[in-house]
């Protein structure tokens, strides 16, 4: 949780694919209403730069995806958030997991033989 | 500053692609004000390189390094007690920093991240433009403050030629007439008779024109 969206930057969300995150999902505040006049702009702008880092490492660009809503929306945000987790399930892992899932199996195949 | 643009992803990934333990250097100097070879950019590519490399089955060791700068013998320095613990450097900073680190680790291979541009400004965040050529014998005074070397499309030092129309260079709409702009800013500076002044010919021998250049201050030595 960080106190603006302003405060993200690019490597903070590629860090989540390498952490081994499947989706990213950033939620700011109403654009126009930011605590802090333009961190929700700031970040629409480096969420749009990993959408293009994303896609020319054949990770994909829809693992990445940014919502602005204001505090008082609980239920757009529980919306929001199974519209994404659900696209996240049909995109599968991405492909960094399924690497790392092979070579996990790979190793305990090696370990039972 | 020195300005640069970042290099396709695709190109570094081929680059690195013999090497499984790099360094990734940045510089905290030009590029680090154009936002393509500082701290964050290091992050960031960083992270692109090992996320790229990890989805094609095979992980990349990066160490990520930010130098005060990389034009200077006293901070380069500093990379040499690990540099030989790595097979290559990729550096992010301009062509001269990335020269620099090469003549100082000669058994390291040294990779450019960035293609170098420009001595420039900036005109707003996320546009530069060129302003200076390095061409070693300043004429800005007699130009209203306009370099005609690298603002006319030909370097032309007696005006503007044929291609201007309208204030604007025959060679992109985009491009201001530099001749134009000189002669707007002299006029407004009541300083045309700057433009009647008989100039000898440019000796182009302190530009690129006469080799690779050295500057000897034997008062600093």
């Amino acid at each position: 949780m960080l106190p603006c969206t302003g405060r993200i930057d690019e490597s903070l969300l590629l860090t989540a694919f390498e952490n081994g995150a499947d989706g990213v999902m950033v939620v700011g505040c109403l654009e126009g209403d930011c605590h802090y006049v333009s961190g929700n702009i700031r970040a629409k702008a480096r969420v749009k730069r990993v959408y293009g880092i994303l896609d020319r490492i054949k990770i994909g660009p829809d693992r990445i995806r940014m919502y602005n809503l204001s505090a008082g929306e609980g239920s757009k945000f529980a919306a929001y958030a199974n519209e994404f987790v659900e696209k996240v399930r049909e995109l599968g892992p991405s492909p960094i997991n399924l690497v790392r899932a092979g070579q996990a199996r790979a190793v305990s195949q090696k370990e039972a033989t | 500053m020195i300005t640069g643009t970042p290099k396709p992803i695709e190109e570094i990934m081929e680059m690195v692609e013999p090497y499984d333990n790099i360094i990734l250097a940045g510089c905290h100097g030009c590029v680090t004000v154009c936002r393509v070879g500082g701290e964050k950019e290091v992050q960031v590519l960083a992270s692109t390189l090992r996320l790229a490399r990890e989805a094609g089955g095979r992980t990349i060791k990066i160490r990520e390094v930010s130098l005060e700068r990389q034009c200077d013998p006293e901070y380069v320095e500093q990379m040499r007690p690990y540099v030989g613990d790595y097979q290559a450097v990729l550096s992010i900073a301009c062509g001269a920093g990335i020269q620099f680190l090469a003549e100082k680790f000669t058994t390291t291979p040294l990779l450019p991240g960035i293609n170098t541009g420009f001595l420039g400004v900036t005109e707003r965040q996320g546009e530069w433009s060129e302003r200076c050529q390095g061409c070693g014998d300043c004429v800005l005074h007699l130009t209203g403050g306009i370099c005609p070397v690298t603002r006319c499309a030909k370097s032309l030092f007696h005006g503007p030629c044929g291609g201007s129309v309208q204030g604007i260079c025959e060679v992109d709409k985009s491009v201001k007439c530099g001749w134009q702009l000189i002669i707007d800013r002299l006029k407004a500076l009541n300083q045309m008779e700057n433009y009647t002044k008989f100039k000898p010919f440019k000796g182009w021998s302190t530009a690129r024109d006469g080799g690779p250049r050295r500057i000897i201050r034997e008062d600093m030595i």
